[in-house]
């Protein structure tokens, strides 16, 4: 019985997996960095910005189409900067009546909405090929020596290592319950919809508890293993040549995304 | 008035208790629940021990206590080195300590960190922790699952790696919750869930019942004696 909802890593060999996690990781965050930076309309770079997904995906050996079919996850967070497109003064476009209110919509407002939508659309992209070519722990890793604090990376990693234990425990109690809910012949199963909410309270309380008697264990687990506060970690990563040449073309990209953006 | 147990004489080889020596051990938990009352035993280099009794009767406080995770009134010396909180990193490395739940025991995302988190720990070099994490995955047969994730294990695999992390620190005696034959010939001092195991790979036997050690002595003449096996709630295997 185990839950791997949350495991969003692919297994391939690919020249991307093989690829150091630090430069994974540093080259994201400064795409996604460069994408918000891209002035709106910027349609040659924001085409650009898109060809650095599918480069990186046809080097993942995922399909160029991963990223594409997993990225509407993000559509309905986009929908937030909905406002900008009545907010932004400009030539109105379309006017519409909702209830009791006049909405116009500008094309400055629109093309903000647009560029917005895009910007965020390729972003997530290029962080779902991240966490689907990099394991988590070589994440965790990464995040470490890019000086993240010791308590956020082991949060991370305790959190990461008892998701899939805690809910393999919520499977364990929803068939626990399962199994006894029983009727009757001719009976209806289970009580009004209050006795059911207490029931799926006590579920709740029940898994506190026994998560936090087992954060006790996993503490002594770790005092009898001689730990004193401090966590240390072997980091197994080298940085090669080839990691080097990655990191470079990624930033050559960028930075020609955003003259291409800018003049 | 507790009801107290002699402790029952079985014809055992002295022993002077050079890995391990418990002196009148006595510990009640903050909710006043009594747990140990007055244990003291001796451990011998190539001892193999099985502690045995029902349940609450105090065998997990006992082996908490070993390496001082749990703190009680009495006397626990090993190797010779007298149990104190200055010394306690000292202590920890030479008490291997396997808990019950692998899921407990493994709380590092790859299997490799899990087994050199004790090595790490001890302030050994890195060239030093990588052998040790090789031996010891080694001794327990699963050197393939080095990189392997701890949540995609199986219950049985989690388990051999779970000794695998303590054996990598090298101690001098193993504690256990769960039996496991072909280990190194160190002091073990084990919980079997059963006494049929006891009696296949323990050659001594303590039984504890009530925070109290009622009998100690060679497994296969403890194992015989219906009368005491009853009184405290064992089967006869």
């Amino acid at each position: 019985m185990h839950s791997d909802a949350f495991d969003r890593y692919h297994h391939h060999d690919s020249a991307l997996h093989r690829l150091d996690p630090r430069i994974k990781v540093v080259v994201a965050i400064a795409f996604i960095i460069s994408n918000a930076l891209l002035p709106d309309g910027a349609w040659m770079a924001f085409g650009l910005a898109w060809l650095f997904v599918l480069l990186a995906s046809a080097l993942s050996d995922l399909g160029l189409g991963y990223t594409f079919r997993r990225s509407f996850i993000v559509l309905p967070f986009a929908l937030v900067a909905v406002t900008v497109l009545f907010s932004i003064p400009g030539k109105p476009v379309s006017q519409f009546h909702f209830m009791m209110w006049d909405f116009t919509v500008t094309d400055a407002g629109l093309l903000r909405f647009v560029s917005i939508v895009i910007r965020s659309w390729i972003s997530v992209q290029i962080a779902i090929l991240l966490v689907a070519v990099t394991r988590f722990p070589d994440l965790i890793h990464a995040f470490e020596h890019l000086r993240v604090p010791a308590i956020l990376t082991t949060i991370i990693a305790f959190l990461y290592r008892y998701l899939f234990v805690l809910s393999d425990e919520v499977i364990r109690l929803l068939r626990a319950r399962q199994s006894r809910s029983a009727a009757a012949a001719g009976q209806r199963s289970g009580g009004g919809v209050l006795w059911r909410a207490r029931v799926s309270g006590n579920m709740a309380g029940q898994l506190f508890l026994r998560s936090y008697e087992r954060s006790d264990r996993i503490y002594n687990a770790m005092l009898a293993r001689g730990y004193a506060g401090q966590l240390l970690t072997l980091n197994p990563h080298e940085l090669h040549g080839r990691d080097w040449a990655y990191a470079v073309a990624a930033f050559l990209f960028i930075l020609a995304m955003q003259f291409v953006g800018r003049f | 008035m507790p009801i107290t147990h002699a402790t029952e004489k079985f014809n055992y080889p002295e022993c002077d208790g050079d890995v391990l020596q418990v002196r009148g051990l006595h510990f009640s938990y903050p909710d006043g629940h009594i747990a140990l009352r007055g244990i003291s035993l001796n451990l011998c280099s190539g001892d193999k021990v099985a502690l045995v009794g029902p349940n609450g009767a105090g065998k997990s406080t006992l082996m908490l206590h070993l390496n001082g995770i749990l703190e009680g009134r009495g006397e626990i010396d090993l190797g010779g080195l007298r149990l104190s909180r200055d010394n306690l990193p000292m202590i920890r490395s030479m008490v291997g300590l396997v808990f019950q739940n692998p899921d407990d025991q493994l709380f590092s995302p790859t299997v490799f960190e899990d087994v050199a988190f004790g090595p790490l720990h001890m302030g050994l070099s890195e060239s030093e922790v990588r052998v040790r994490v090789d031996s010891a995955l080694e001794a327990v047969r699963m050197i393939s699952y080095k990189d392997r994730l701890s949540h995609h294990l199986s219950v049985g695999e989690k388990k051999r790696i779970a000794i695998a992390t303590v054996l990598s620190m090298n101690p001098s005696i193993l504690v256990l919750d769960e039996p496991s034959a072909g280990l190194d010939p160190r002091a073990m001092l084990v919980s079997p869930h059963d006494t049929r195991l006891a009696q296949e790979l323990f050659p001594r036997t303590i039984v504890m019942d009530d925070g109290n050690i009622v009998a100690d002595g060679l497994t296969m003449e403890i194992l015989k004696d219906e009368e005491l096996l009853t009184a405290h709630g064992l089967e006869k295997p």
